[in-house]
């Protein structure tokens, strides 16, 4: 009885562990704090504690408790539908939306988070039950390190460089350097975008890169997490100030236009490079051998 | 959703002469000069809740976007 206790307790503290080191508050703010945190936390305990009881019922032999416990597991999937229902119903109120890929990524995200979560918590839990405490701390240390290595996706800044891009009016037309992006008829409104506005040129630096800066999602996820950090002029029904992303067909780059309330173009540089590639837009087209041969 | 500028026209702001202006389904403000022009098309957007957009030919659509 002791012997189920320690490995359960360790399993349920490595998976727990786990997950509050998984869940990160930045910029964004999603998950909200505090209340989102604690849903997090909840769920990620009770992914832990799933995850550890599996190798004690399977050493007793207790299989219709294994069944169980996968058929457990198999809720954590509605997490991807109860995040993607809240972001979804937070777009109707945002004047700068994240964009169904975004939202989707980060479902996904939270998802799998937490099967990581009942792995770290499996496998430390296996190790104190059949080896000792040192084994199943060295197990758990290293869970948390592959559930850390797993949160690390590839960001903008690897896959495109990108530089300070010439803003300028032709006429009505906005430009950055030759991709049109809008018409401002108003004079007032003209003058107010070349005193304040910033444009950068986002080159991809492959033809992957290319084909991921083309996703439309991708696009949205850069202007969100833009105007989540220097803020917009955009406002209700005044949409001349609205941030916007512009691809040139032919040479491939992208160009972003905004009017932030912080005009900083270091800052918004930095902020792009850091932007995540999101996997539902992330390409790999020049693995494939009729990538490769269309792009020589 | 989406991020972009697409929409319906709803008013049409130009210093045309009045034979150069035919009726449609717009409604259709005639300005006597640029400075008068601006200034309507800003109140317009304004109030309607949409862009000002120049056509280059003493024309101004105001359309709005969502």
């Amino acid at each position: 009885m002791e012997n189920y206790l320690y490995a359960i307790i360790t399993g349920i503290a490595a998976g727990f562990i786990s997950r509050v080191v998984m869940l990160r508050n930045d910029h964004r703010n999603y998950p909200t704090y505090p209340h989102g945190h604690l849903t997090h936390l909840s769920l990620g305990f009770m992914a832990a504690a799933l995850g550890a009881v599996a190798i004690p019922a399977i050493a007793e032999e207790d299989y219709t408790a294994v069944t169980f416990l996968v058929l457990a597991a198999q809720q954590f999937r509605d997490i991807r539908n109860m995040e993607r229902e809240t972001l979804n119903r937070l777009e109707e109120t945002k004047l700068v939306p994240r964009g169904a890929d975004y939202i989707e990524g980060i479902a996904r995200v939270f998802e799998a988070r937490n099967y990581l979560v009942i792995f770290s918590a499996l496998i430390t839990s296996g190790l104190a039950w059949y080896l000792n405490g040192i084994y199943a701390l060295a197990g758990a240390v290293i869970c948390v390190l592959f559930s850390l290595c797993f949160m690390n996706g590839s960001f903008i800044g690897d896959i495109a460089e990108i530089e300070r891009g010439e803003l300028h009016f032709e006429g009505s037309l906005l430009k950055i350097n030759d991709i049109v992006f809008n018409n401002v008829g108003l004079p007032q409104v003209r003058k107010k975008i070349m005193d304040e506005a910033l444009g950068v040129i986002i080159k991809p630096k492959d033809d992957n890169a290319r084909l991921t800066l083309d996703a439309f999602g991708q696009r949205m996820a850069i202007i969100h997490d833009v105007v989540s950090i220097l803020g917009s002029k955009v406002e209700m029904d005044e949409k001349d100030l609205m941030p916007m992303a512009r691809k040139d067909p032919d040479k491939g780059y992208l160009a972003l236009y905004i009017v932030a309330n912080e005009p900083d173009l270091e800052v918004l540089i930095e902020v792009i490079k850091k932007v995540p590639v999101l996997e539902s837009s992330y390409n790999t087209t020049l693995k494939t051998f009729s990538g490769r041969k269309a792009a020589d | 959703m989406d991020i972009g500028l697409y929409g319906i026209i709803l008013a049409i702001v130009t210093t045309a002469e009045a034979d150069r202006i035919y009726g449609g389904a717009c409604p259709i403000f005639t300005a006597y000069e640029d400075k008068e022009k601006n200034e309507l098309s800003f109140k317009l957007a304004r109030i309607l809740g949409g862009a000002v957009h120049d056509l280059g030919n003493g024309v101004h659509i105001i359309c709005r976007h969502h």
